[in-house]
């Protein structure tokens, strides 16, 4: 690429053609504040005018987020002018804001109150009217309160990027500009698949998930039988939520944390990941070898099993009919589990972890619950979970690592472990489908071709000389061009993995945020970077594993000896199998 | 939600047909849409969607910024009052007052039985008759409140709600 000289300060630095001048600048050391850019110009709307400099010979100030850089240009960032103007245009955004920081749950994490706090901006300088608001509680997963949104745009086109048609828009004109689904519905009456990527980038509490923290609270108050269960990808991330470094697992920490928290049992949602495995690689071989319904495309996560009931009913009988890991581990507490201790099941409440908001939705399912009684009854987000912990004034960082309880149920393989990141589900269903069809392991054990973040990847895998073609797809507008080719007929593939958060759980709606800003340990290029070192996070978790294929999981022979018979037996299907069924994209 | 009649679905794919080549067609194919049926509901943002693939939420953003597409059906005279600065400060708003306590509806919106809609405009250019109305096109310059009551009047016997 080719280079330009530019100054800033006065000090001449040597860039890449073609960065913005906001990009440029923090290479060369100097972090402008700035609120709709996002990303790499993922948005690039130009619009908060939060990050205007002074460029020699421009007509004014220009916004560095969309101003490239050019041969010879001279920037300030430092006069008093810029710094008044940026100054000017957070308290701009202040006088449209709700200004209830205290109460707000993102507070700690509000780019507009660090970008107020570096500019020294003052709410209350420029008084008047406020956009009309709109607060939309009715989903189980998201809230949208547009009396904090900026119309920066952000979610917009995350909205867009992830869920291929974006939900989110701007509508309405001048001063009644709000960003809403389509005539301000609530999300619930959209296609909204509540995978939580809009409030991942939300720099404000305009989005966020919507709290459980209260059910939890009121279990315990209760006196139920609290169990806990975190999804892999939460450890993976959790560390971040006190200071860590992005990619350190916490594995031992959580569990420790977990137990203080007042919990009756502390499991590891792999052990249900295991159990899926067991089931879906059964199923997915059924269907090989007696014509079923190819490709079969896996149902863990429930923002793509939302996407699939909004877009493509036709292709329901694709899904496996597996419960997603978490509700299998739930069902499996409530009934076995209970059984064996000798606790009524409506005395048990089963919260799960998880680095995802659609899961709350997920967990509300009728086909998710059995004579009235649900499979899980709370679900937290992994940054609910820190905000527990951190009430609950628990050191985290100087807690001892400690294992998850393991009494009949609980233990895991490194299958389960991968399931956190895209192309993991795919590898650890190869792992014990190879063994199905061979007897043997395979040797390789990784299958590299599914690794990775590219938006497709596919694999064609020889078993006993038959090549049996995999394809694995995360968010929605990658997987969308999967689902057209099985619509028109023409995929070659056995068995397709569809993740609805680009990067898979791991970057899930749920996981702590990524906000270059606010992390000024972390490297520079971390919004690139968080992904794969999250990932690395798990896999290290897996190579550790002295087990490493679901089949092999003691307590999995156990349970099928003791409770379910085989896999996709009749109970397996009474207890872990679900169903789907194609909705209206707007309601009503 | 409400469906559409077969024969309303067939011709807004025709119109979406017609643009199809075009780059950036959401437009035109509004634009026809708007002229064809006066408005544009959400189920026909639907299938507009459907057909271009840009998503409900950005169609229904074009449609709402600009004052020329309507997602209510409009009224069979369509009352245009000029809110400009020239026809402002000349009483306009006046006239509109007048308009929407007489006919009972708010600008922006149509009277129950189909027959007026009001809008309030931003300078519609014609500064020097100030203030200014314009129903379905026919100029109304330099008007007074006193003069409201008759040119309702005047619609109002022709008659004939769509």
């Amino acid at each position: 690429m080719s280079k330009v000289n530019i100054k800033i300060e006065g000090i001449p630095y040597e860039v890449d053609e073609g960065l913005t001048i906001l990009e440029a600048a923090k290479i060369c050391g100097y972090q402008i504040p700035s609120l709709c850019a996002y990303n790499h110009g993922e948005c690039s709307q130009g619009s908060c005018r939060v990050c205007l400099v002074e460029v020699k010979g421009a007509r004014g100030l220009v916004a560095s987020c969309v101003y490239p850089v050019n041969e010879g240009m001279e920037v300030t960032i430092s006069s008093p002018k810029a710094v008044a103007a940026r100054r000017a245009s957070v308290e701009l955004l202040l006088s449209n804001h709700s200004m209830k920081c205290q109460q707000c749950d993102k507070n700690e994490y509000c780019e507009l109150l660090y970008a107020a706090k570096v500019t020294g901006a003052r709410e209350d300088m420029f008084l008047g009217a406020k956009t009309p608001t709109t607060i939309d509680e009715l989903t189980p997963s998201i809230v949208r309160d547009t009396s904090k949104c900026i119309l920066c745009g952000r979610c917009v086109e995350r909205c867009k990027n992830a869920h291929g048609k974006s939900v989110l828009g701007f509508e309405k004109r001048g001063f009644n500009t709000i960003v809403a689904p389509a005539e301000n519905r609530s999300l619930d009456n959209s296609p909204c698949i509540l995978c939580g990527q809009c409030v991942s980038v939300c720099p404000t509490g305009a989005l966020m998930e919507k709290s459980e923290i209260y059910k939890v609270d009121e279990a315990m108050k209760n006196g139920k039988y609290v169990v806990v269960q975190t999804a892999p990808a939460v450890r993976a991330a959790l560390g971040e939520e006190f200071g860590m470094k992005v990619g350190t697992p916490v594995t031992g920490k959580m569990a420790a944390a977990l137990r203080r928290l007042g919990f009756n049992k502390v499991f590891d949602t792999n052990y249900g990941a295991d159990l899926t495995i067991m089931e879906e690689a059964t199923e997915l071989l059924d269907r090989i070898q007696n014509g079923g319904v190819l490709p079969m495309i896996t149902s863990c996560s429930p923002g793509w099993v939302n996407y699939a009931e909004f877009y493509y009913g036709d292709l329901l009988p694709h899904l496996s009919t597996c419960k997603s890991p978490h509700e299998m581990f739930g069902a499996i507490l409530k009934t076995y589990y209970a059984e064996k201790n000798g606790i009524d099941p409506k005395d048990m409440f089963v919260v799960s972890v998880m680095p995802c908001t659609a899961k709350k939705g997920e967990k509300e399912r009728p086909q998710l619950s059995r004579d009235g009684i649900k499979d899980v009854d709370a679900v937290l987000t992994t940054r609910e979970l820190a905000k527990l912990i951190k009430r609950s004034g628990i050191d985290f960082t100087r807690l001892p690592d400690e294992d998850f309880d393991n009494d009949l149920v609980g233990d895991y393989t490194g299958a389960g472990v991968i399931f956190g990141v895209t192309g993991g589900v795919m590898e650890a269903a190869l792992r014990t489908a190879y063994h199905a069809l061979t007897g043997k392991e395979h040797g390789l054990i990784k299958f590299e071709e599914v690794r990775g973040f590219e938006g497709i990847k596919e694999a064609g895998i020889d078993i006993n000389g038959t090549t049996v073609w995999v394809a694995v797809a995360h968010g929605m507008k990658n997987a969308k061009v999967l689902l057209d080719d099985i619509r028109a007929g023409k995929s070659k593939y056995h068995f397709i993995e569809i993740m609805g958060c680009p990067g898979g759980c791991i970057a899930g709606g749920g996981q702590p945020y990524i906000k270059p800003q606010l992390m000024p340990n972390e490297d520079l290029d971390i919004i690139d970077t968080y992904k794969a070192k999250r990932a690395a996070a798990l896999y290290s978790e897996d190579e550790r594993q002295t087990v490493r294929q679901s089949h092999n999981n003691p307590q999995m022979t156990a349970l099928y000896e003791q409770f379910l018979g085989k896999p996709n037996s009749h109970k397996a299907h009474e207890l872990l199998h679900t169903s789907y069924e194609a909705k209206e994209p707007f309601k009503d | 939600m409400t469906r559409l009649s077969e024969a309303a679905v067939a011709q807004i794919n025709e119109i979406c047909a017609r643009h199809a080549d075009e780059k950036t067609p959401l437009m035109m194919i509004l634009s026809d849409i708007q002229k064809e049926y006066g408005y544009i509901p959400l189920e026909v943002q639907e299938i507009v969607s459907e057909k271009t693939g840009i998503s409900v939420a950005e169609i229904y953003g074009v449609v709402t910024f600009y004052s020329f597409f309507s997602l209510k059906p409009k009224g069979k005279y369509v009352i245009g009052c000029c809110l400009g600065t020239a026809c402002y400060v000349k009483g306009a708003q006046q006239i509109v007052d007048k308009f929407s306590e007489l006919l009972d509806i708010a600008p922006g919106e149509t009277t129950e039985d189909g027959l007026f809609t009001l809008d309030a405009l931003r300078c519609i250019g014609a500064c020097g008759i100030a203030p200014a109305v314009t129903i379905n096109g026919k100029v109304y310059p330099k008007l007074t409140t006193a003069d409201v009551p008759k040119i309702i009047e005047e619609y109002s016997s022709l008659g004939g709600a769509n």
